[in-house]
């Protein structure tokens, strides 16, 4: 018994397979050609040049090279001393970045406690309200901490105040944004509960909800801390204090082991913070 | 609570004795874990009087100061206006998706290869492995903005400087990605390539790259929407994009220009996560549904 063509299992699959692979093949030659267009057009935006890079490549193994100090073997440790010979100012200069980082994100995580009831669906009646409260923290933590920077170093003169500021600004935004989410995957046996008892809106968030979601609040702030103590190195370009703006001074006039030197200490003390924060939150997260 | 029980009469009162006996943390927090509570009242009341005082916040004058000011210019902010620089601000807002499409396009094709080599389970030397992690560790340690600095002075001013920072400086950030993306692979189908008699270089185009090209396509989606972000910003020292306009706007007390430089940096951020959002849905959906 033979099969006709049209019943030949082995023909039917062999034309599906090539109809599913010139529908694939169209589709990866569009996808091609877009993605051909839009590397094209950011190369030229971009001004983007062989030539300059050639160029630049052997000056930014220069560079790199010049940043790296002399250190002799035979005294050493007179040599390291050289290199981090502001070592006092810049440790201040470090603190002052712990400090813009510590109260940004303390100031910023009780902005988010006053958004955060106000932006969670479960807790909130009127939808307005809510909708108010998750619109401002969205643009809060919509633009960068910089630019925050920028226009309060404006408003406020140079220094470590308008930094505080700028990264309590964003800070508020995003933790808003978290702390809401956790409020909104709370039970809400316990809210029930104190509404039933008769309490009022405040009573059932102090004694329903904020037991349930302060080891979470905690994890999420010092997290936000980790990142703040990087922002705030940074900050300091436009003005905003900290080490930031010692890293752009030695950076613009050429210091290179100076440049070398101070990435390392925040390089150093970003770590530091990191792991600190780390055990801290597992203390929070297990200890409850 | 306490009374009540007690109240109710001998029975439960002995009980409640014995409990007390029996279990006293329960009725009493210890000493030791009170002080330690108040301890840490205490430092984190005194470290934010520290910190206040420190930046200047009980400066009342300048202070006020300040938010008279803020509230100056926030007034001048609105209406936005472009005053003519519209199509300016457009070409600086594409500029800022280029530098972030090309950084992100060659910071994942360049550590894809180290990807490689700093995986466990292809390369297994582990003096490569730790110091492959380390270097990809300080490149990542080092935030964008500062690359940025650093390229603006090697070939410099212009967009070109910040899309050399963005390599750089997510080439680390990949480099570990890919390399745990590739640790987490399933080791069947490289045994079945390698059963074949594959080589080395077919094993990794057949066995293992198959497996984490969904896992990279995703990260480096994910990694675009952020380099978007910090691509914003770059400009305000001098590595090209709408950073640029946008810090100068300020400097020079244009705030209506300035709010519209942020609005549409905004709605072009928002854009860009929509998008990205929906062709990593497309990349898993496809990674599940594959037969």
């Amino acid at each position: 018994m033979s099969l006709t063509t049209a019943q030949d299992p082995v023909r039917i699959f062999e034309e599906a397979r090539s109809e599913l692979r010139r529908a694939r093949r169209s589709k990866e030659f569009l996808f091609a050609i877009l993605f051909a267009a839009t590397f094209a057009f950011s190369v030229v935006v971009g001004e983007v040049s062989i030539a300059t890079l050639w160029e630049g490549l052997p000056s930014l193994f220069d560079y790199l090279a010049d940043t790296v100090p002399l250190v002799r073997a035979d005294h050493a440790a007179a040599d390291i001393g050289e290199w981090f010979w502001a070592f006092p100012k810049w440790l201040a200069l470090l603190g002052d970045t712990i400090v813009i980082a510590f109260l940004g994100t303390l100031l910023g995580t009780v902005g988010a406690l006053v958004f955060c009831f106000a932006g969670s669906r479960n807790l909130v009646a009127n939808r307005w309200v809510y909708y108010a409260a998750r619109r401002l923290t969205e643009v809060a933590r919509a633009v960068p901490e910089l630019v925050y920077a920028l226009i309060f170093v404006f408003a406020f003169g140079l220094g470590p105040l308008p930094g505080a500021l700028a990264i309590m600004v964003h800070s508020t935004g995003a933790l808003g944004k978290l702390f809401s989410e956790v409020n909104e995957n709370i039970d809400m046996g316990p809210v029930e509960g104190v509404r039933a008892a008769g309490g009022n809106w405040f009573q059932i968030i102090r004694l329903a909800v904020i037991p349930q979601v302060l080891p979470n609040y905690i994890s999420y702030a010092l997290l936000r801390f980790e990142i703040n103590v990087r922002s705030a190195a940074i900050i300091g370009f436009v003005g905003a204090g900290g080490i930031g703006q010692e890293l752009m001074f030695v950076i613009r006039q050429f210091v290179y082991t100076d440049i070398s030197a101070i990435v390392l200490m925040i390089i150093a003390t970003v770590s530091l913070i990191d792991v600190t924060c780390e055990k801290l939150r597992h203390q929070f997260i297990e200890g409850t | 609570m306490k009374r009540m029980m007690v109240r109710r009469g001998n029975s439960g009162d002995a009980q409640l004795e014995s409990a007390r006996e029996r279990w006293p943390s329960l009725f009493v927090t210890p000493l030791a874990q009170r002080a330690r509570i108040y301890g840490a009242w205490l430092l984190l009341v005194g470290a934010t009087i520290y910190a206040l005082w420190h930046t200047g916040f009980f400066d009342v004058t300048r202070l006020i100061d300040g938010l008279g000011k803020l509230g100056w210019l926030l007034g001048f902010m609105f209406p936005p206006a472009a005053n003519g620089w519209f199509l300016d601000f457009c070409e600086g807002i594409l500029e800022t998706l280029g530098m972030a499409f090309l950084g992100t396009l060659f910071a994942a094709l360049i550590a894809l290869p180290f990807g490689f080599l700093g995986a466990r389970n292809v390369v297994t030397s582990a003096v490569i492995h730790f110091s492959l992690r380390r270097t990809f560790d300080c490149l990542r340690g080092v935030d964008t903005l500062i690359w940025a600095l650093v390229f603006v002075n090697v070939v410099g001013l212009g967009p070109f400087a910040g899309i050399l920072a963005i390599i750089v400086s997510d080439l680390g950030t990949f480099a570990k990605l890919f390399a745990e993306a590739i640790e987490n692979i399933d080791r069947k189908q490289v045994e079945g390539v390698r059963s074949t008699g594959a080589s080395e270089i077919e094993v990794m185009r057949f066995g293992i790259l198959p497996q984490v090209i969904p896992v990279i396509l995703s990260q480096t989606l994910y990694y675009f929407e952020s380099n978007t972000r910090s691509a914003t910003i770059l400009g305000i020292v001098g590595a090209g994009g709408i950073g640029l306009q946008l810090s100068d706007r300020i400097r020079v007390n244009n705030w209506d220009e300035a709010c519209l430089i942020i609005i549409m940096i905004l709605i072009t951020v928002s854009i860009i996560d929509h998008l990205s959002k929906l062709v990593r849905l497309r990349i898993i959906q496809a990674q599940e549904y594959r037969p």
